[in-house]
């Protein structure tokens, strides 16, 4: 029988350390609702979106009452939106980000994700529609996330998307820029884009799953740093078994959550992301874990040794408790959401140079990073170019969630506001590479991706 | 079903009869009942059989969390099920 100290453990880790799920994210498949007549294409999604989630936020809210466990997003994922309207005779998918918009609203989720295109080999004429449509899209509507994915290990990098891919995102600061230019906190470019990723900005309905299915995302940075506590001074084994076992008693909250969501909709249930996502809280944060570890601010040499180690505890003591791990699962180093890497970024001790070195280790690359709005489309297509080869090398999945706040320099401050937090507009290195940029074409798949 | 009943607060005559009192009007079963006091801080845990309550569950959590503000304790029911998935293999 359960014993008191165990349940004091599971309400501290609750109350005190903000343990939560941070999402359950149900994924919807759009194929079906295929028309050459965007108006009717448009009344399929929404009825399909608002028919198949209808109860998901309150059977949401349920579990979170029985069970006492703080659920804090309720999110839905579609097909990409450019495999959906492929057949459709338009030449811009704004209205269906406004469909999206309007059907999430209706059902209560707070983001929708899926406003995507895949693009790692070649775009075609749907995908360039969509890429397109996206200043405009993100500009128009407040709960739609928008993704692309720019390059695979198996098939190298799409340049000309990544080129392309620059000046969208600076149109979309341009489009956005009385607010800030939050419409690019809701846009990221991936390589390797896994496609049962429950978390947003990058979330979307993968070709290859069925029906409908619910993925939910675990969290718990906060109950991570409470264990390290715990530790102080004692060597990597004893940090790596303490972190192992924690993430272990985090993902099994996040397993049985899962289970009765997938039960209570009568959807199937697809993954648990093993991600540690942090939040602006204080507390709940990865820069802490590593401060924690013993670094005295996170950018400091050893960071991403830290992050490597915490990485893979994470993931070992995880995929024992879970039957189906998947997504990203991985550490997100988001600065404007983590308390900790705000402060770093302020102290002057992590630069945007470390933050890459730090995503060949973990899983989301560069995330939630505010920059002058000055910087050109060529650098930011370059920042993404390496982004994208360090997935395309290392075989994992890299990110870049990158925001030109337009009207802001180096060093001023940005507020995005809930989830998103805010942020400091960190340095870039304006040295040229446009001449890189504009070769156009793509970079072949890398030599360890035959394996047949 | 089996919940779990956790009261945390300053310690004053009379919590556990009054928490009972409300199971009891419910036909909510105490299977077992373990408490300390540290410092003059109650802290009790409660495994209680709600299968033949005879209100929902919802509204029993509601109706405890809200005389635990009455009596000025913390009082939470939760299904058993997240501790024994956290703590048993």
């Amino acid at each position: 029988m359960i014993t008191r100290l165990e349940v004091q453990e599971t309400n501290k880790m609750i109350e005190e350390s903000k343990l939560d799920v941070r999402t359950i994210t149900l994924g919807i498949s759009l194929q079906d609702c295929a028309d050459s007549n965007i108006e009717k294409l448009n009344k399929k999604i929404y009825d399909k979106i608002t028919k198949t989630a209808k109860d998901l936020v309150k059977t949401g809210e349920e579990i979170e009452r029985e069970f006492g466990i703080p659920i804090v997003n309720k999110r839905i994922s579609v097909t990409p939106i450019s495999i959906v309207a492929a057949g459709c005779r338009t030449d811009s998918y704004v209205s269906i980000a406004h469909t999206l918009d309007r059907a999430a609203k209706e059902v209560g989720v707070n983001f929708i994700g899926g406003f995507s295109a895949l693009v790692q080999k070649g775009c075609n004429s749907s995908d360039k529609i969509l890429i397109k449509s996206i200043p405009q899209a993100l500009a128009e509507t407040q709960r739609v996330c928008s993704s692309v994915n720019l390059g695979s290990t198996r098939t190298g990098i799409n340049m000309d998307a990544v080129k392309e891919m620059g000046d969208i995102i600076k149109r979309t600061a341009e489009a956005t820029k009385d607010k800030d230019s939050i419409g690019c906190a809701k846009l990221v470019v991936f390589c390797n884009a896994p496609e049962d990723n429950p978390f947003m900005a990058g979330a979307f309905h993968g070709v290859g799953e069925r029906e409908c299915v619910i993925n939910v995302g675990v969290s718990g940075p906060g109950v991570v740093k409470k264990a390290l506590e715990t530790v102080k001074g004692k060597d990597f084994e004893t940090l790596c078994e303490t972190v192992k076992k924690t993430a272990f008693k985090i993902t099994r909250v996040g397993q049985l959550v899962a289970k009765e969501a997938s039960k209570r909709l009568n959807v199937p249930f697809g993954i648990i992301d093993l991600s540690l996502a942090p939040t602006p809280a204080i507390g709940d944060s990865i820069a802490e874990i590593l401060e924690e570890m013993g670094l005295e601010r996170a950018g400091a040499p050893g960071t991403t040794a830290a992050l490597a180690l915490l990485n893979d505890n994470v993931k070992k003591g995880g995929v024992m408790a879970s039957s189906y791990v998947g997504g990203l699962s991985g550490a997100f180093i988001p600065v404007s959401e983590d308390q900790g890497m705000i402060k770093a970024v302020e102290a002057g001790a992590l630069s945007l140079e470390k933050l890459e070195a730090m995503t060949c280790v973990c899983s989301v690359g560069l995330d939630m990073i505010a920059i002058p709005g000055d910087t050109s489309k060529e650098t930011i297509s370059g920042i993404i170019a390496d982004e994208m080869a360090i997935g395309m090398v290392n075989s994992k999945t890299t990110a870049v969630r990158i925001i030109p706040v337009i009207g802001k320099k180096e060093g001023d401050i940005v507020e995005f506001g809930g989830l998103l937090g805010y942020a400091p507009i960190m340095s870039v290195n304006n040295f040229s590479c446009k001449e890189f940029i504009q070769r156009g074409g793509r970079i072949p798949a890398p030599i360890h991706s035959f394996k047949n | 079903m089996k919940g779990i009943i956790t009261v945390v607060g300053k310690d004053r005559v009379g919590i556990i009869a009054k928490v009972c009192t409300l199971l009891s009007e419910r036909n909510i079963n105490i299977l077992d009942i373990s408490q300390t006091i540290v410092q003059g801080f109650f802290n009790m845990m409660m495994i209680v059989d709600l299968s033949n309550s005879t209100e929902t569950f919802e509204k029993n959590e509601e109706d405890l969390e809200r005389l635990g503000e009455k009596i000025g304790v913390v009082i939470k029911l939760q299904r058993e099920e997240i501790f024994n998935t956290m703590h048993r293999i």
